[in-house]
């Protein structure tokens, strides 16, 4: 296998992961201005749904995927509306505080619930191993990955751009005040996109444990992650998302392959970078 | 909000157009020198912190480890309670003060006081540096340049292992005794006395700025970047001015830890640091001076008390501790007292 190939097919499966965990982050905060810490500790409940239902209750890992997103969606929809709906006002500072004490909580639920170590899954035959395909070496469970992030990514964009729905999510984001002038429902709109978005992340914690671990602190490593994708991408842009998470992905993955050394700094060192040029993020508008 | 500012505005023209009498100005001045003036609860909380000496002195290597958290906070409020920059990554300053000290001490020169000095400098240059960063933004990109310099800086230091020792941590620091005379001892008698003079040394520092007319102006960013600069102040030099005295005191409190520890670790850079003092701080109270000090001793007795728990239930109760303080106690503990205190006054 040429690794130039390997380090890209890799890098984009990576990537795939970063987008399905952070768009509902962007979107949200695009809308809301609320900056929710606490995104991944939904991704994490997606995929300790779907541990747990494998390994004590032997579901078939595509079915457990539905139930990690519909659970992240109703847990995030009762934080929304017991916790987070009283500080869409409030400061910066009060939201993160609000937030990272969810994602501490959250840790020490799931490091009580299921310990500290690593949690094991096993994967359908259809999906371990690999495939040779015009001489190269594809793997089945991240060709998987890359085929459900695609899908989803295009059923997001026809929804925000074809639908009433997403035009109603377009005109929040863009001006949430004009919106309401215009009669746009924004609570329940963003309650709504809070829990699609949450839920997404729930899937994408699910795909995640095959590709990357999962344990009680993957809320907070992540957390960092999906922070870089968003930030860079732009709030409240789909495309940005992608393509930020696309070229972490590939930097993260290329930089741990060709210069180990330096490899984990390179992401950050991409990030700050990135933000210094375009501080709104790559395809941010405000 | 418009027309109230408005009126605000209309008075400062009228207040301006009439001729500057002595009167005008002294109002202003009047004003900062009654809050320099030293309050009957500041003048306790400063002797109390004395107790643990006669009260508690099996604790002494505890009340040490809370006075140089309290610094670090301090540092903290310096930038977050009284200019508004969010930082969740202010312990790279700290880990810099904290290395330096160390580096110099594990190659021959263990003297103290210099060994803050230079620690303070170094983190001060870093500071400096990343202040050009800094003050050009707000919001969630502001706090992802804190964050990624942060973690950046973890980076480098756990890949440079030749110098900084990598995840073993730095070894074979050997602090020498204060003035030649005072070594440091097991139960942490010249450890507190040390941690607590420079906690103390710092806060008349950090004091004498916030009620200076640079304080005011510092407050007048945290409420308004938009009308600050309207009113004249250079707003970004406010901030690379005080984000570089905030990350020279972290740099200090970093120092410090490493001097009467001798030990210094990756962790000191980490994330979890950098967020415990946040939470510290919050606990306390922000934009208090005060806020950061209680906070830090709070925080640290309760986590002492509760050591013989697993870390991850004590990261539960914090989890659930910061949630209640900014749903029920905005302002901390030191903003509910004040709120108490302000009631009763209402109430003859």
């Amino acid at each position: 296998m040429p690794p130039v190939f390997g380090v890209l097919f890799d890098g984009l499966a990576y990537g795939m992961l970063l987008f399905l965990l952070s768009v509902g982050l962007s979107v949200t905060l695009g809308m809301m201005n609320f900056v929710n810490l606490a995104h991944c500790s939904f991704a994490m409940l997606g995929g300790y749904v779907t541990v747990t239902l494998m390994n004590a209750l032997g579901w078939p890992f595509l079915a457990t995927l539905p139930v990690a997103f519909v659970a992240a969606a109703a847990a995030s929809m009762v934080l929304e509306r017991v916790f987070f709906r009283r500080f869409y006002r409030a400061s910066d500072l009060e939201q993160c505080l609000l937030t990272i004490g969810v994602v501490f909580v959250s840790i020490a639920a799931a490091a009580y619930i299921y310990g500290t170590d690593q949690q094991p899954l096993q994967l359908p035959a259809y999906l371990r191993g690999s495939f040779v395909f015009a001489g190269l070496n594809f793997a089945a469970y991240r060709l998987f990955l890359i085929a459900v992030a695609l899908c989803i990514t295009i059923a997001l964009i026809a929804g925000i751009e074809a639908t009433r729905f997403g035009a109603q999510v377009r005109a929040a984001v863009n001006n949430q005040r004009m919106a309401r002038g215009l009669g746009i429902n924004v609570d329940v709109l963003f309650a709504i996109t809070f829990a699609l978005g949450s839920g997404l992340a729930g899937l994408g914690g699910a795909l995640a444990v095959a590709m990357v671990g999962l344990d009680p602190s993957f809320a907070f490593t992540y957390l960092i992650y999906v922070l870089i994708v968003v930030s860079v991408g732009g709030l409240g842009s789909i495309a940005g998302s992608f393509a930020a998470a696309m070229v972490l992905g590939l930097s993260d993955i290329a930089g741990k392959y060709y210069v180990p050394a330096i490899g984990s700094v390179l992401i950050y060192l991409v990030m700050i970078v990135l933000l210094m040029w375009r501080p709104l993020g790559l395809f941010g508008r405000r | 909000m418009i027309p109230k500012s408005g009126i605000r505005f209309s008075e400062e023209i009228m207040r301006q157009q009439s001729p500057m009498t002595d009167q005008a100005l002294a109002a202003p001045r009047d004003y900062l020198q009654a809050q320099i003036r030293w309050q009957w609860g500041e003048i306790v909380f400063w002797l109390a912190t004395l107790l643990p000496f006669v009260l508690t002195p099996s604790y002494l290597v505890l009340a040490s480890q809370i006075a140089i958290t309290a610094l670090f906070a301090l540092s903290l409020d310096l930038i977050l309670g009284f200019c508004g920059i969010v930082s969740l990554g202010h312990a790279a300053y700290f880990g810099v003060g904290a290395y330096t000290a160390g580096l110099l001490s594990k190659w021959g020169f263990g003297e103290p006081l210099s060994g803050l000095v230079l620690a303070a400098l170094a983190a001060g240059i870093f500071g400096y540096l990343s202040s050009f960063i800094i003050a050009r933004f707000r919001h969630l990109a502001l706090i992802m340049l804190t964050l990624g310099l942060a973690l950046l800086l973890q980076e480098i230091a756990n890949s440079a292992s030749w110098l900084t020792g990598g995840s073993d941590g730095l070894q074979g620091i050997h602090t020498w005794p204060i003035f030649g005379r005072f070594r440091f001892d097991l139960y942490g008698y010249t450890a507190y006395t040390y941690s607590l003079a420079l906690l103390f040394v710092v806060f008349l520092v950090a004091r004498r700025l916030i009620h200076s007319p640079f304080g005011l102006a510092l407050r007048g960013i945290r409420e308004n970047t938009t009308r600050m600069p309207a009113i004249g102040a250079a707003i970004r030099g406010h901030i690379r001015t005080i984000y570089t005295i905030a990350a020279a005191i972290a740099g200090i409190a970093g120092a410090l830890l490493a001097q009467t520890t001798e030990t210094v670790s990756l962790e000191v850079l980490g994330f979890q640091r950098s967020a415990d003092v946040l939470v510290m701080l919050i606990l306390g109270g922000t934009g208090r001076l005060y806020g950061g000090l209680i906070g830090a001793a709070v925080y640290m007795i309760a986590r002492d008390q509760f050591s013989g728990l697993n870390p991850q239930f004590w990261y539960f109760w914090i989890g659930l501790i910061l949630i209640a303080v900014v749903m029920l106690l905005p302002g901390g503990i030191l903003g509910g007292l004040s709120r108490l205190a302000s009631r009763a006054k209402d109430k003859p």
